[in-house]
């Protein structure tokens, strides 16, 4: 065992930025992270980045250790320069429990890391807690489409254990007014970034339309089957004043453009209404939706998670209840 | 170039209701179709593009049981050259990182440039399998790829990563890619293309054919278990509107007149 028991931890969160400064997950960690440590453990954070000095004094002002890694190999995310280049951290500080965010970027990261620093890793966590009188940790996490969700357990090695956590489902700490940690320059070790160079950033493609800037969406899933049927859709978003939007498939398919992709790897949206037609509910689609719209589900399967996070739903066929509302809203405006 | 791709069988559970058995270890699968996880169709047609251009081989592995072998037939039906089913009771049990262990051992056993996994597999889903296998293979990695392109004995991968952008990175060979949905369009496979591959004989690797430590794999080496299955708390959950289509319809118009969407 590591020196560390579940009881008053050591903990190690890996921090995200965004654009210039920090990610909300950078919070949403220590949150997660305080309430395992309790009063007697300690909080680091691992900052990965080039020219990251300020955002380090930020992290100082809620995290008790702050990891700098200073570096133009860093300017841009690499999960497999950032593995190489924590791996010894984790070594030297031996955490109880090392957590980073369930991202993009957790995603490409993690799993290698984990690997490395020869720790288990739960992923994707919703709950995160100790268990077995501090030996191990619990997690509740979503499988099968988000339509069960599984208690896992995780024994710990020798040298720890790794979770990532979901973005936005733990309460994100806020930060002291004053810097009160201590900020630590790292060393990179020449193999970092070694097999893997950064080539160029792709941004989206500018587009007519901005679903971003929309009061109503009409958004649309693989539940509607075929590219031909998204006339009925297009005629309900007009009726309403709104725009179509979708989820992945859709794009995937070439049906619509990616501008109109609502979710994790799409747009962050915060209309007034969302209707939300032949889409489950995936984790990656509502984690685009923002601002707490008025949200509608057409669905015909009652358990659909896309239901626990709407306010109305119905439960039937997209091709009888889309027509059917459009008519009446025609009806209704006369 | 001589690529493997990793693939998996799971329930299309999208319309099903699923149900969690007794012991609330299991969903109740009996009713369920099965097919190929919808991220590794994406993988095999990636496989298959990029033999078709610059050569080489493509084989398929999966970890899994008799009827998973169904999911290896579809991959030779799209083209792929080889299939092999890796298991071994040894294997019952395995977490991620003892099926990354397994994958791990019957890939060194063979020339290859280029692993393709999916991002992400549709029933367990926990996306952390291709990053396993790369660190096991001391293998360069990078996840989530959009887009891949070969040359001068390098591949370029796009992939996404934060805030909706995606990176294009260059990565030396071998290296581990997983792939997401919507890089490429999984071709079509007939029944008739699979009835041609039927009688294809698919070997089955185990434990003592891929040289592995019985501890590490299975059960006995696991460090994350599934304790229990259930079904998601439903909270406040939306008011369901009862009634048939112009019924709802109609409720639905008032509900949206309150809320200033009409
Ligand atoms: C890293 C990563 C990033 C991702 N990013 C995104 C993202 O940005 N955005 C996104 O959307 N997804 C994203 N995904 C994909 C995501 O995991 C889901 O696969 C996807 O959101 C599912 O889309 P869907 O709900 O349209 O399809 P499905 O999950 O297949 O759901 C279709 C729904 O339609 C219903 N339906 C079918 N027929 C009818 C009918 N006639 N009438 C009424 N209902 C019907 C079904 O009951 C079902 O609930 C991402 C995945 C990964 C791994
Ligand atoms: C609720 C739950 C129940 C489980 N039940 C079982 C069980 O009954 N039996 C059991 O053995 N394990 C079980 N597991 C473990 C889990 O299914 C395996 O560890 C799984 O093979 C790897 O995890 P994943 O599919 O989530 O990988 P991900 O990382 O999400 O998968 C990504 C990619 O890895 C590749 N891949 C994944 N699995 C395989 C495979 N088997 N063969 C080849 N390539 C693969 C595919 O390319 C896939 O697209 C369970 C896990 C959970 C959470």
């Amino acid at each position: 065992m590591s020196t560390n028991t579940n009881q008053n931890p050591k903990i190690l969160c890996v921090v995200e930025r965004a654009g210039a400064g920090l990610d909300d997950t950078a919070w949403e960690l220590l949150g997660a992270a305080r309430a395992l440590a309790g009063e007697g453990g300690s909080v680091g954070a691992a900052l990965l980045g080039e020219g990251v000095g300020e955002l380090a004094n930020e992290l100082a002002r809620g995290y008790d250790d702050v990891w700098v890694f200073d570096d133009a190999r860093f300017a841009s995310w690499d999960g497999e320069a950032y593995a190489r280049a924590l791996a010894p951290l984790a070594q030297r500080e031996q955490p109880a429990l090392i957590l980073a965010a369930h991202t993009n970027l957790g995603i490409d990261f993690a799993p290698g890391f984990s690997v490395r620093a020869g720790v288990p890793l739960l992923p994707d966590c919703l709950s995160l807690e100790s268990a077995g009188d501090g030996s191990a940790w619990e997690a509740v996490r979503t499988v099968y489409g988000g339509k069960v969700h599984a208690r896992m357990t995780c024994t710990p090695s020798e040298q720890g254990a790794m979770a990532t956590l979901r973005a936005g489902a733990f309460a994100a700490a806020e930060p002291g007014a004053e810097v009160t940690g201590r900020v630590h320059a790292e060393d990179v070790g020449d193999d970092v970034g070694q097999g893997r160079r950064p080539v160029r950033t792709v941004e989206p493609e500018a587009s007519e339309v901005d679903i971003t800037q929309a009061a109503v969406l009409v958004a649309v899933g693989r539940g509607i089957e075929d590219e031909e049927n998204l006339e009925i859709v297009q005629s309900l978003a007009e009726a309403l004043g709104g725009e179509v939007a979708c989820s992945r498939p859709v794009v995937d398919k070439g049906w619509l453009p990616k501008s109109r992709q609502v979710g994790t790897s799409g747009l962050t949206v915060k209309p007034k209404v969302y209707l939300a037609v032949g889409i489950s509910g995936s984790f990656q689609h509502v984690g685009g939706i923002k601002g707490s719209p008025f949200l509608v589900a057409i669905n015909k399967d009652a358990r659909a998670p896309i239901f626990g996070v709407a306010d109305v739903g119905v439960v039937g066929d997209l091709f009888d209840v889309v027509p059917a509302l459009e008519a009446k809203i025609r009806e209704a405006k006369g | 170039m001589d690529i493997v791709v990793c693939i998996k069988r799971v329930p299309d559970v999208a319309e099903a209701d699923v149900e969690i058995e007794r012991s609330g270890l299991r969903i109740d699968d009996s009713d369920l179709s099965w097919g190929m996880n919808e991220w590794d169709t994406f993988a095999v047609e990636e496989a298959l593009r990029l033999e078709a251009e610059h050569g080489g081989t493509v084989t398929a592995l999966t970890v899994g049981g008799e009827d998973d072998e169904e999911v290896l037939r579809r991959a030779l039906a799209m083209g792929a050259d080889t299939a092999i089913r890796l298991a071994d009771d040894a294997f019952e049990g395995s977490d991620p990182l003892a099926v990354a262990t397994v994958l791990a051992a019957a890939i060194r056993k063979r020339p290859y440039d280029l692993v393709l996994t999916g991002a992400v597999s549709g029933d367990t889903g926990s996306a952390q399998l291709g990053g396993m296998l790369a660190a096991l293979l001391g293998a360069g990695q990078v996840a989530l790829a959009t887009r891949t392109a070969f040359a001068n004995g390098k591949l370029e991968v796009q992939h996404e990563v934060e805030g909706g952008l995606e990176r294009v990175v260059e990565l030396d060979l071998p290296a581990v890619v997983t792939v997401q949905t919507g890089i490429n369009e999984p071709r079509y496979v007939s029944i008739r293309g699979i009835r041609k591959v039927a009688s294809v004989e698919i070997p089955v690797e185990g434990a003592g054919d891929l040289g592995l430590d019985v501890a590490a794999v299975g059960a006995a080496g696991a460090r994350e278990a599934l304790s229990e299955l259930f079904l998601p708390p439903t909270g406040e959950g939306a008011e369901i509107l009862e009634g048939g289509p112009d019924e709802v319809a109609e409720k639905l118009v008032e509900r949206l007149r309150e809320r200033g969407g009409i």
